[in-house]
């Protein structure tokens, strides 16, 4: 982790590495982010519907649910876990590739730090990146629970506009960015770490990869519950 | 020059490296050699410090690599250029950029002047055209070559190359192991090949160091082996019966 860390020999060719991985591990998970956030905004908007039968309950709780499930759960951790897949599996095979085919060995030779060239700007990309994919989830998912809103004719436009503005708290966006920067360093470090160590062929880089997607992804359950306690208890 | 004092490695209580003491020339190609599993990449992964030792010192023109902070190997290595196995080009970038790299990362040239040193590489290692192709268009022979363009692209003091020849045809073999030789007397590089392909050390073998089981058994010129009484050496060397034929018409 010291290594990792460390100053960068030239911070021009970080920067550049920086801005690739942005490309990589953010840009490109905007498409997953949104077509699953918009299914589930729908799906959490559909299920509550289903659940409120009462006639004393207003409607429009349905929007104010949505929008809470979206913003304190599904946008940071449920997300979280879907990029530790699609992530975490594409760092660990990179690395671990890198690593059986001599790569890393070179870098170490021409002097480079190659655990920091490697990971940090992957480290930096994500925490810089998955905020936004998180709010673009969170934006996203709201409007898919309002597409099935008034697609199913399960509530009114109007019930379900005046659900998700009812009773805001904008702590939980901060909450739910908090947990997300978290998550991002987990994704990344996890899955890293698992391809920078691996020994062996192909195989061996399945496993590393297979490995770095479970443990990373225990460990943003785990630390989804203690950010919960500390932050929101 | 470069000097090692007495160096032993293990891996899992087995003794993989015992006591190795020996000096390699500056601008001469010293090669390693001895049977797969002696211990002859792990002596070259000791010297560059890929692998700790767990007992000696390596001395690099009397900077002792053992004792240097991980920050003092990073600027040694600097000097050094290594020829992998199997090549080690970064996959994703093509062979101009994998050359150009290490000028990326440490050196202060302008655009204009990294081209050129490039161009130069590529031109002294025989591939002027393959500036824009991705490793994986190329053939054995051109990334070796590709290799060692981006080794020498700094002007390194130090060369280790790891198995030059292997998966190469004769001919290939042959322009890979001059090419080497060339570079080294003309750069006055210290260069350590490590092989166990006997045409390479009749080629170009100016110091040649016999491993077996993790000991140097024997030492000397190409010339000196053909008519050393060292069995062990005699069983390496004359393996094939061609080279027995030819032992014998000595």
């Amino acid at each position: 982790m010291g290594r990792v860390i460390s100053r960068p020999e030239k911070n021009k060719i970080y920067y550049k590495q920086v801005l690739n991985e942005i490309e990589i591990l953010g840009i490109n998970s905007i498409g997953i982010v949104i077509i699953i956030s918009i299914f589930m905004g729908a799906v959490i908007t559909l299920q509550t519907r289903y659940n409120l039968e009462n006639p004393l309950i207003p409607l429009y709780l349905i929007g104010l649910t949505a929008r809470d499930t979206m913003l304190l759960e599904f946008s940071s951790t449920i997300v979280g876990l879907i990029l530790a897949g699609k992530v975490g599996s594409n760092i660990a095979s990179e690395i671990g590739h890198m690593r059986i085919t001599e790569q890393i060995d070179a870098l170490e030779i021409m002097g480079v730090n190659s655990a920091s060239f490697l990971i940090l700007p992957k480290v930096i990309a994500t925490v810089v990146f998955n905020p936004i994919l998180t709010l673009i989830s969170m934006f996203v998912g709201v409007f898919g629970g309002w597409l099935a809103s008034v697609t199913t004719g399960a509530l009114t436009s109007t019930d379900y506009i005046y659900g998700i503005q009812y009773w805001f708290v904008p702590f939980y966006i901060i909450y739910s960015l908090v947990k997300t920067i978290v998550f991002a360093i987990i994704i990344t470090t996890v899955p890293a770490y698992f391809g920078y160590y691996v020994k062996g062929g192909a195989l061996e880089v399945g496993r590393a990869s297979t490995k770095g997607v479970v443990t990373s992804s225990i460990l943003i359950l785990l630390f989804n519950v203690i950010l919960t306690q500390l932050m929101l208890a | 020059m470069i000097r090692v004092d007495h160096i032993s490695k293990s891996f899992t209580n087995e003794l993989v490296l015992k006591d190795i003491s020996v000096s390699f020339d500056e601008g001469k190609t010293n090669l390693v050699i001895g049977q797969s599993g002696s211990g002859k990449t792990v002596l070259i992964k000791c010297i560059i410090g890929l692998f700790e030792v767990d007992e000696g010192n390596i001395y690099f023109h009397e900077r002792n690599l053992v004792t240097m902070s991980f920050k003092e190997r990073q600027l040694l290595r600097r000097e050094m250029g290594k020829l992998f196995q199997g090549g080690a080009l970064f996959d994703s970038l093509t062979v101009e950029e994998n050359v150009k790299f290490p000028l990326e990362m440490f050196s202060s040239l302008t655009s204009g002047e990294k081209n050129k040193r490039v161009d130069f590489c590529l031109d002294r290692v025989q591939l002027p055209t393959a500036h824009k192709l991705y490793p994986a268009e190329l053939s054995g022979g051109m990334k070796k070559r590709a290799a060692i363009a981006r080794a020498i692209v700094q002007n390194p003091k130090y060369l280790f190359c790891d198995e030059p020849n292997s998966g190469l045809d004769p001919k290939t073999a042959i322009v890979i192991d001059d090419l080497i030789s060339d570079i080294t007397h003309e750069f006055h590089m210290t260069t350590i090949v490590n092989t166990h392909d006997m045409n390479s050390v009749m080629e170009i073998g100016e110091k040649v160091v016999f491993i077996y089981e993790g000991a140097i058994v024997w030492e000397g010129t190409k010339d000196e082996i053909l008519n050393s009484s060292n069995s062990k050496l005699n069983d390496f060397v004359f393996a094939s019966n061609m080279a027995k034929k030819i032992k014998e018409h000595l």
